[in-house]
């Protein structure tokens, strides 16, 4: 690690404050990526900004929607709620170690490419609330690690609207456990949406996959549909095509979880 | 009779406790009033020549001590890390040895390799420091496939070709006049891929020296701390072997890795001396995947004749071996004489040629890992073995049977130099076949295939050379030192005992293992007994842990020092008990006279040895402790059938393994708990070659599997619940019987692997690592 000055807010004021102060400002959350970005001095910000403090843990049941503060665990979600898919995604994510340690916030706002929960969020029709403002899901991944999240916003938490159906299906990078492609499919309000996580640079809508789903919710309804991987990621571990091949199989499995 | 806690006995490790808590000792837990802190700076580049080093920034610095680059090493006359074998080429020459400084000098030729080290007062100014020193590169392009290493670009001015030696073994002619007349041939292209270490703890070492006596202390991650020892005085310059103490505390993992004497250990220990303050270093992970030896990486091509009945007639192998850019120190040997010598197997196969070039390349340094050359030669002949049957339409149990060296025929000579002591190959296979119901296995495949799933089933017989090593055959084949083992038992006036060993336990459970057979021995307490190792100032000498050489070459001496301790209590209780030697029996803890009722305790002899009251002194020194050199006589074959049984997910390529059955044959086992623990790991580190792990340089030189991000070490997850059995035919030549058993399972297994994954995708090779896209790949006919 390089020196750095370290704040621990307790309001969300005081936070914003402190990293418009900052010269060279970053948030810590769960700092699984973080803390290690920083150990090894990939990272030299001049102030790290812990949350921590902040009242922003808990999960929340509303009619129609479960709203998730953006400092809750992984393994607090992992633990189960009202939306079963994705409690089964979180207890995908890392191992024990980084589930009692990383949060959904955190998560969302680093959009790290092979991160879980960005395929829950798009899938599902998600809503990231941030001290700046709500943002949809549709909107909010916009790149490699890039995002809609404004300068110095936080986010506070995101609300999943309660789908009808739901599952996540994941194939793990051998290695880093990561998601090499991890698609949820999800039905709600009779609107079907495929999330795709680690596939491309950030979270994506399979829209082919979803029209032929709102067609027909069946797995044969996906077979010889076409996933476009020349923009995905390519690594020693699963080429793009390798990669488009998993976004049908995986695709298919989460439809026959819940057909 | 096997009591609870003596040979034979599954007794609980010793050391557990400590490892489990938290309070073992390891080198990182040594600190040293004064204690300053090195980092050393590495090359990003695979291959540059270095213009110029600058480390006045870094000298500015608050808290930097010392900046030393490869010249100052040089200009106090620190000489370069030598390899300890002597291997020469077909035509009689020497392997050529290219100079490798400790810290690079002039040229750098692997990413990671050291060309300056800071020393501060805290581990962050050194850092500092080191991110300070500025230098002048000039790239070159970098040697990295080992394919079309030999002939490229040469990287070490003395080394025409980057070839260090051709080997070969065997008889040529013989062999090519087999394959001329034989049937059928089997022929396979196959790589052995590049593997990583990852031993649990990083390297580290904490160097000290004291002014007033020139007493110098190295506290070092080393299975062979007498051997970092005389190294370090006798080829690098560091200090007199006498006026060097290297103590090697517990030590979390070393799979071969910490075998050799690095550079980092050098300079710490030579800088400390300059300083005259404690210096520590230890790898962060990163440096640990850049800088450790790495494993393996051989390519071959490997031919198998056989009669129309499928017995073996000749055997032909061609490989190609990676050196990296330096020879660390027992690398020219690992693909030659731990390789070709173990190309026989299990088999009768009278005509065998194999010749290897080792090459150099621009990256890290390769050498011993875990089997160290029998995995690479198992893999070469299971892999041929099992696919000539499927060429021929045997039974791959089978065409084994058929082939083996049957146990009439032991002592067996190989056409490759190694003569077999024991064996009954044929008593594995079968227990390994009722283990893993071979019979029904078809039905397994059909349900496999029921749920969409293929489904393979693959052996793996192999042998491995054991029990490292008879001296005068390891010198006469170009070793640098003896490989016996030295043993010293110490008894206390009160009766308990110290032995001292100079293997070293980093996992192994030395500390359970070697008090086991003493206390059986001496029929004391097991409590009552403590093993010392790893320190040169506590044990005479010795030559370390690795070859599965510990039970079988330091524990026989062992013996034979327990053996002079009890012959000396023997006359000293004859004394005592007024009777004669040869009147006096032995028998659990117990002197007695023969047909009396007459006896004494070892503790009394011992405290009669201590308090010489009673004691013959005119014909016997005081004192109870005695010392012995063992060196074996021949090597010891440890040998056995893996059967493993997978199941592929044909949309994925995900391979699962569903079954796996080890069935070994150690010779007698002192703990069969510890063994069985050492096989699990064995088969995990086989397993996770076959499917998971893989050493990766891209083209331009720089690794990319440089953190567990990318790297797949195998996790329990990945891994079956294992059945491991045992048959056992005795070692005819070392008192225990014992043949070895820590590399055993890292040798079998992947051949068993990979055999059953061809199997079930019905392809003649898959590459190893057999990742999901890889296999899906091979689905797809590409």
């Amino acid at each position: 690690m390089y020196r750095f000055n370290y704040h621990k807010p307790d309001d969300m004021a005081a936070a914003q404050q402190m990293m418009a102060d900052a010269e060279d400002g970053v948030y810590l959350s769960g700092g699984m990526t973080l803390i290690p970005t920083l150990k090894a001095r990939l990272a030299s910000p001049t102030d790290v900004i812990d949350l921590s403090g902040l009242a922003l843990s808990g999960i929340e049941l509303a009619d129609d929607s479960l709203t998730i503060g953006a400092l809750t665990l992984h393994s607090e979600v992992a633990a189960g709620n009202e939306i079963l898919s994705l409690s089964n995604l979180a207890l995908a994510i890392g191992d024990a170690q980084v589930r009692n340690r990383g949060t959904i916030g955190g998560s969302i706002a680093n959009s790290d490419p092979g991160a879980d929960y960005p395929a829950a969020v798009v899938a599902l029709g998600a809503t990231i609330n941030t001290t700046a403002g709500a943002i949809d899901a549709d909107d909010y991944f916009q790149g490699l690690f890039e995002t809609a999240l404004k300068p110095g916003a936080i986010v506070t938490s995101v609300t999943f609207p309660l789908p009808g159906r739901a599952a996540y299906e994941k194939f793990p990078n051998p290695a880093s456990r990561y998601a090499v492609v991890g698609v949820m499919v999800a039905e709600t309000n009779g609107d079907v949406r495929v999330g795709v996580t680690g596939a491309g640079p950030c979270a994506y809508r399979q829209r082919n996959f979803e029209q032929a789903l709102a067609d027909n919710f069946s797995v044969a309804a996906l077979d010889g549909l076409e996933v476009d991987y020349t923009e995905f990621n390519s690594d020693i571990h699963a080429s793009a095509e390798y990669r488009g091949h998993l976004v049908g199989v995986m695709a298919r499995r989460a439809v026959a979880q819940i057909i | 009779m096997t009591s609870e806690t003596g040979i034979g006995a599954s007794v609980k490790r010793k050391e557990d406790a400590r490892f489990i808590t938290g309070a073992g000792h390891y080198t990182d837990d040594i600190n040293q009033p004064g204690q300053l802190y090195a980092v050393f700076v590495r090359s990003m580049y695979p291959r540059a020549e270095i213009r110029s080093i600058d480390v006045s920034s870094a000298l500015a610095m608050e808290g930097v001590m010392a900046a030393y680059t490869g010249a100052d090493l040089a200009a106090d006359g620190i000489g370069d890390l030598p390899c300890g074998w002597m291997v020469k080429s077909k035509d009689g020459s020497d392997m050529i040895q290219p100079p490798h400084p400790p810290v690079a000098v002039s040229v750098v030729n692997y990413v990671g390799e050291p060309y300056a080290m800071v020393v501060a007062e805290t581990l962050q100014a050194a850092r500092d420091g080191a991110e300070a020193v500025t230098a002048d590169f000039n790239e070159i392009p970098a040697v990295v496939d080992l394919a079309s290493a030999h002939g490229a670009d040469q990287i070490h001015e003395a080394v025409p070709g980057n070839q260090c030696y051709d080997w070969e073994l065997g008889d040529r002619e013989a062999t090519d006049a087999a394959f001329a007349s034989a049937d059928h041939v089997t022929s396979l292209d196959i790589v052995n891929n590049r593997l990583i270490p990852n031993a649990m703890e990083p390297r580290a070492a904490v160097g000290m020296y004291e002014a007033a006596t020139g007493n110098y202390t190295l506290y070092t991650t080393s299975q062979n701390p007498h051997l970092a020892r005389l190294v370090l005085a006798a080829f690098v310059n560091v200090a007199a072997e006498s006026k060097l103490r290297v103590i090697a505390p517990d030590v979390g993992g070393g799979f071969g890795s910490k075998i050799f004497v690095y550079a980092e250990e050098t300079a710490v220990i030579w800088a400390a001396g300059k300083l005259a303050r404690a210096i520590k270093w230890r790898a962060d992970r990163s440096e640990s995947f850049l800088a450790d030896a790495h494993g393996r990486d051989h390519r071959t091509r490997a031919e198998l004749a056989l009669n129309a009945d499928g017995t073996f007639v000749g055997l032909r192998v061609k490989t190609v071996a990676n050196m990296g850019a330096y020879l660390s120190l027992f690398a020219s040997s690992v693909p030659t004489y731990l390789y070709g010598t173990l190309l026989a197997g299990q088999y009768r196969t009278p005509a065998i040629y194999v010749e290897v070039q080792s090459v150099f390349t621009n990256t890290a340094p390769v050498d011993a890992y875990r089997g160290a050359g029998r995995p690479e030669a198992t893999y070469v002949v299971e892999r041929l073995v099992e696919t000539a049957a499927r060429e021929l339409g045997k039974d791959p149990a089978d065409i084994r049977r058929l082939n083996f060296i049957q146990p009439e025929d032991f002592p067996y000579e190989t056409p490759v130099a190694l003569t077999y002591d024991t064996g009954d190959y044929d008593a594995s296979l079968k227990k390994a076949i009722e283990l893993i119901g071979y019979d029904d296995f078809a039905e397994r495949k059909a349900s496999s295939e029921a749920n969409g799933k293929k489904r393979g089933i693959g052996f793996s017989c192999y042998i491995e050379a054991c029990g490292l090593a008879p001296s005068q055959v390891a010198i006469s084949l170009g070793a640098g030192v003896g490989l016996f083992e030295s043993a010293e038992v110490r008894v206390d006036v009160t009766g308990s005992v110290s032995v001292m060993t100079g293997c070293h336990s980093h996992g192994q459970g030395h500390e359970t293992t070697f008090a086991q057979i003493v206390s059986d021995k001496l029929g004391i307490p097991f409590e009552n007994v403590d093993v010392v190792h790893g320190d040169t100032g506590r044990s005479d000498y010795g030559l370390g842990t690795y070859g599965s050489r510990s039970l079988v070459v330091g524990g026989s001496a062992i013996v034979k020092a327990t053996d002079k301790v009890i012959a000396k209590s023997r006359k000293i209780a004859a004394h005592m008990l007024e009777s004669t030697e040869e009147n006096v029996d032995f028998e659990e803890g117990t002197f007695s006279v023969t047909d009396s009722n007459q006896s004494i305790t070892f503790p009394e002899v011992a405290f009669s040895a201590y308090v010489p009251g009673n004691y013959p002194l005119d014909e016997l020194e005081p004192g109870l402790s005695e010392k012995a050199f063992y060196d074996p006589e021949n090597f010891t074959y440890p040998a056995g059938a893996h059967i493993c049984e997978v199941e592929v997910d044909p949309e994925t390529g995900k391979v699962e393994i569903v079954n796996f059955v080890a069935v070994d044959d150690f010779g007698e086992i002192i703990n069969p708990m510890i063994v069985a623990g050492q096989v699990h790991g064995g088969l995990a580190q086989g397993i996770g070659q076959a499917l998971l792990e893989h050493g990766i340089y891209d083209e331009s030189g720089q690794l990319v599997t440089g953190s567990y991000m990318d790297y797949t070490m195998p996790r329990a997850d990945d891994m079956p619940n294992f059945v491991v059995d045992t048959t056992v035919t005795p070692c005819t030549h070392n008192p225990l019987g014992a043949k070895g058993c820590g590399e055993a399972g890292a040798i079998g297994s992947t051949a068993a692997v990979m055999n059953a994954l061809t199997d079930a995708l019905g392809v003649v090779d898959v590459p190893m690592p057999a990742t999901p896209e890889t296999v899906w790949r091979a689905m797809e006919g590409e």
